[in-house]
């Protein structure tokens, strides 16, 4: 297949970036922009860990096409760390101890921030079906669980 | 204790995970980096006739190929089994075992060679049923040639004490039950991932996703022929183990080989598919055990008979087999005991360890038969399992010597708070409560591999700058270790967390640590880390003592200060360090942990031996739908005894995580296989709960301060999955009446039990 130059936006600067068309954007972000904050864990889209937002929404980024991604906002757990302060789903995560290897964290982050947009008044039972797309095999879910429900609580203030 | 020692603390490198910013292994590159994949074998158990990789070798942009005959020693995590090849030589054992490796420049021109690698197999008689293990074969069927009498058999674990099989049968309450397990896995999230480089002094760097460095490092040299002091293991960020990565592991050996031949930096990570069919995991295990009691509820004698399916490969299988019998002898008193566990070669996956290692499927056999003798006496299951506790400072039949043991307080908390005496056996039909404890070593007491040193050495470096660096070679896996060293020396030296860092894990900076295996390193690594921070202290107390003429045992460190009670003297942390460090400078003081000398004089006496044990108890409500057959777990109440809590917020995390991965091997997880090959090697098919599937939990942490542990410390990462699945399957006999003998209790088996009870 033909590699190809491609435009992508992500975290707010473009990147020209030489792309095959059957490439996922986990690959290009990890492999060709070192963008390696986004974990891959399964690739076969099960386990929620490359989540990314593309135009707000997250994606797995192991199912997606980069060149489907031209001309939209490409934003990675790197652009929600840009800021000098924890963004309240990080701090929390930390706090609550919602994490412990911290390898799905990155995509428990790029969802949840996102769900809490949308439904700022999620309670736990909502809070779990919101972040059921996003295995993680250290914590049993509760501090994690724990974390985004107090997220949720600032975010509101 | 007026630091940080027993405060919820949030883990130090939480910032760096939740920002993306933590470097895994998979996430370093290097300039001129070659990308590694392998052939794997698509037979179960067959001779190599021919293997031609000259295509492979000659295609574009493949940097280099290799075969077993390249590095054909034979390594293993036991010096009794070493009995694996970084690659196939002469013969495959498993659907997936690797047979060539190619460097590549891209990941697709290496994926793209290893489709024109040539091989020829000649099929053998596979063995997958573990039972076909047990019987005579020819000597060519024979999966590796050092098993006796001509059959697959790896490791026969038998120990007897008092005769128990006499007991059992003239006992007037005895149940047997038979058992039988599925293989489960590790399914951690970050797949495996080895880096190696080959560097300009002849020197070899390999970084890697695992659990214990130091074995590592003494594979490599053992395979590559490389002397230990031209090799460095660096274990960077890892994303899960649960003995899953605690093996040195063929890829390993390989990515290293290649880095030496290439002289170019080498990756190497694995698809999902490979993690899984690389395994290590739990044993598929049947079990048929027997115990008796007498009719005040005392148990007279147990005995059970266990035949493991150990895959390809030895693994810890060895011990495995020990640990499925030796960790019945606690918590409960029994003084007529017995056990033989058989671990079968067969052409699979091999297993290893997994947390719990070893005694989750007999833990799981014992709850639920005590279950069935309470039932038997009328007794409540809580006041038969209160009968029969091993005392505190006691012995237990294979001399196990027990130290601290809060077993009646965790059992009397998880049944007051669960309301157990008012709703067990009470619940409308379909909602039901289970009882079940544990017990678990807390670190192995003897080394894998013998030596005269101690398990543990922790340096603890005082310099200009204020900062306590603490050099370990433990290995933080998620379960929090870079936090508890940090925790410790503040603690000693009473400064604030930030004043102390870390470097571990790397085998050429730090020292020797065995690594993060059998819920070792709280309590070894930190009685090390304990001594070493505390002799800065005594230095620092000495020279402050001198300068300030004062005696140094009336210097209080605190709140990052040095005072003395009235405070004459009242120093600045950093005027301490100046005035400690005059003359002399820089300085580091080490601490190490020896195991107490334990255990008796009979052969296999070493196995399950430890320092300290952890005890348990959990109760599991559960609903069961009688119509469709599926298991609900709505709450767990389970109370711990991990001695003391140094980090309650790390301990309450792996209790959690413990029941996360028990209500899995419960209800949902089973390697599942068809002709030795994998059926289900992927996150749809292998079913780890998600956070739906996540019960309420209620958390206590029992303290019962260990006299040996550091502040009373013992293990939290491993004891707390015992409980889990008997309070499950205990709770599901309360709900519908139907014993669930084989796990994992999937609809289809409550169904049909339930249509039998019918």
């Amino acid at each position: 297949m033909k590699s190809k130059i491609t435009k992508l936006s992500i975290n707010g600067f473009e990147h020209i970036v030489l792309v095959n068309p059957d490439e996922t954007l986990v690959f290009t972000l990890r492999e060709r922009l070192n963008f390696t904050g986004t974990k891959k864990c399964c690739d076969e889209g099960t386990c929620g860990s490359c989540t990314i937002l593309v135009d707000g929404i997250p994606v797995l980024g192991c199912l997606t096409p980069t060149v489907r991604c031209v001309g939209k906002t490409i934003i990675t757990i790197e652009g929600i760390s840009s800021k000098e302060d924890l963004h309240p789903v990080q701090k929390y995560l930390v706090k609550n101890g919602g994490l412990q290897c911290g390898f799905c964290t990155p995509g428990v982050v790029m969802t949840a921030i996102p769900f809490l947009d949308e439904h700022p008044n999620a309670n736990r039972e909502k809070i779990k079906e919101g972040l059921s797309g996003n295995l993680c095999r250290c914590t049993g879910y509760k501090k994690i669980i724990d974390a985004v429900e107090n997220a949720g609580k600032e975010l509101k203030v | 204790m007026s630091g940080p020692i027993g405060k919820p603390t949030p883990y130090i490198d939480g910032v760096e995970k939740v920002r993306g910013q933590a470097m895994y292994t998979d996430d370093y590159k290097l300039p001129n980096m070659l990308y590694l994949t392998f052939l794997r074998s698509t037979e179960s158990h067959a001779k190599i006739k021919s293997l031609d990789i000259s295509s492979a070798k000659s295609y574009p942009g493949v940097v280099a190929v290799a075969t077993g005959k390249d590095i054909p020693v034979s390594f293993g995590i036991l010096p009794i089994s070493p009995d694996e090849t970084a690659m196939a030589v002469e013969k495959v054992r498993y659907n997936g075992e690797i047979v060539a490796a190619v460097a590549g420049k891209t990941v697709e021109a290496a994926q793209e060679a290893v489709k024109n690698i040539k091989v020829e197999y000649e099929s053998i008689t596979a063995f997958t049923d573990p039972h076909d293990s047990l019987e005579k074969c020819n000597l060519e069927e024979q999966i590796h040639p050092h098993t006796k009498d001509g059959k697959n058999i790896h490791k026969t674990a038998e120990l007897r004490f008092n005769e128990p099989e006499k007991e059992l049968e003239t006992a007037k309450y005895k149940q047997t039950g038979f058992f039988k397990f599925a293989g489960v896995t590790h399914a951690f999230t970050e797949p495996h991932s080895t880096l190696a480089i080959w560097n300009g002094d002849k020197t070899l760097t390999v970084i890697s996703a695992t659990q214990v460095p130091h074995y590592l490092h003494k594979n490599l040299s053992k395979v590559l022929g490389l002397p230990l002091h031209k090799i460095q293991v660096q274990k960077p960020a890892l994303g899960g183990g649960f003995g899953g990565k605690s093996d040195p592991f063929p890829h390993e050996m390989i990515t290293a080989y290649m880095a030496m031949k290439t002289k170019q930096p080498v990756k190497c990570t694995f698809s999902r598919e490979e993690v899984f069919i690389t395994h290590h995991g739990r044993h598929p295990t049947e079990m048929s055990m027997s115990v008796s009691c007498d009719n005040s509820g005392k148990i007279t004698a147990l005995d059970t008979d266990i035949i493991i399916d150990g895959g390809a490969y030895g693994s810890f299988g060895v011990v495995t087999s020990y640990y499925n019998g030796v960790l019945l002898q606690g918590p409960y008193k029994i003084d007529k005991f017995g056990f033989r566990t058989r671990r079968a070669y067969t052409n699979k996956h091999q297993c290893g360890a997994m947390r719990g290692h070893g005694a989750v499927n007999p833990r799981y056999a014992v709850e639920v038969i005590l279950d069935m003798l309470a039932q038997d006496l009328n007794m409540d299951p809580c006041d038969l399992r209160n009968k029969n506790f091993l005392p505190e400072n006691s012995f237990t039949v294979g001399e196990f010597r027990i130290t601290s043991n809060g077993v009646r307080d965790c059992l009397d908390t998880v049944r007051k708070k669960s309301d157990w005496d008012k709703r067990y056996g009470k619940l409308p039909y379909g909602r039901g409560l289970g009882i079940a404890c544990g017990f678990f070593i807390s670190g192995s007491a003897l080394p894998i591999i013998w030596n005269r040193y101690p398990q543990t050495v922790v340096h603890a470096k005082l310099d200009f700058d204020g900062r306590i660096v603490m050099f370990s070679g433990a290995s933080e896996i998620g379960q929090g270790s870079d936090t508890m060293l940090v925790q410790i020396a503040a603690e000693e030296l009473g400064i604030a967390l930030d004043y102390v860092q870390v470097e571990v894990a790397d085998t050429k900076t730090t020292p020797v640590d065995l690594g993060s295996y059998s819920s070792r390193v709280t309590f070894m690594v930190g009685n090390a880390a304990k001594t070493a921070s505390s002799n800065i202290r005594k230095e620092m107390a000495k020279a402050i003592g001198k300068e300030k003429n004062v005696s140094p045992d009336k210097l209080i460190f605190a709140n990052s200060r040095i005072q003395t009670q009235d405070k004459s003297i009242d120093l600045s942390w950093e005027d301490g360090v100046e005035i400690a460090m005059a003359g002399r400078g820089a300085f580091v003081e080490s601490g190490h942990y020896i195991s107490p000398k334990l255990g008796g004089k009979y052969k296999g006496a070493g196995a399950g031996l430890s320092p300290s044990y952890s005890f348990g108890a959990f109760i599991s409500e559960v609903t069961v739908n009688s119509d469709t057959g599926e298991v609900n777990v709505e709450k767990i109440w389970a109370a711990h005894d991990c001695g003391k809590a140094l980090n309650p917020l790390a301990v309450e995390g792996q209790i959690e995580g413990s029941i996360h991965m028990g209500i899995g091997q419960a209800l949902t997880e089973e390697m599942r296989y068809k002709n030795g090959q994998q059926m289900n090697p992927n996150f749809f098919d292998y079913r780890i709960p998600s956070s739906v599937d996540t019960p309420d939990m209620d958390i206590s942490i029992i303290e019962s301060n260990d006299p040996e542990g550091p502040y009373g410390a013992k293990e939290a990462g491993e004891g707390p999955i015992h409980p889990v699945l008997p309070s499950i399957g205990n709770a599901v006999y309360d709900a519908v009446g139907i014993r669930m003998m084989e796990l994992p209790m999937t609809p289809d088996k409550v169904l049909s039990k339930l249509k039998e009870m019918s």
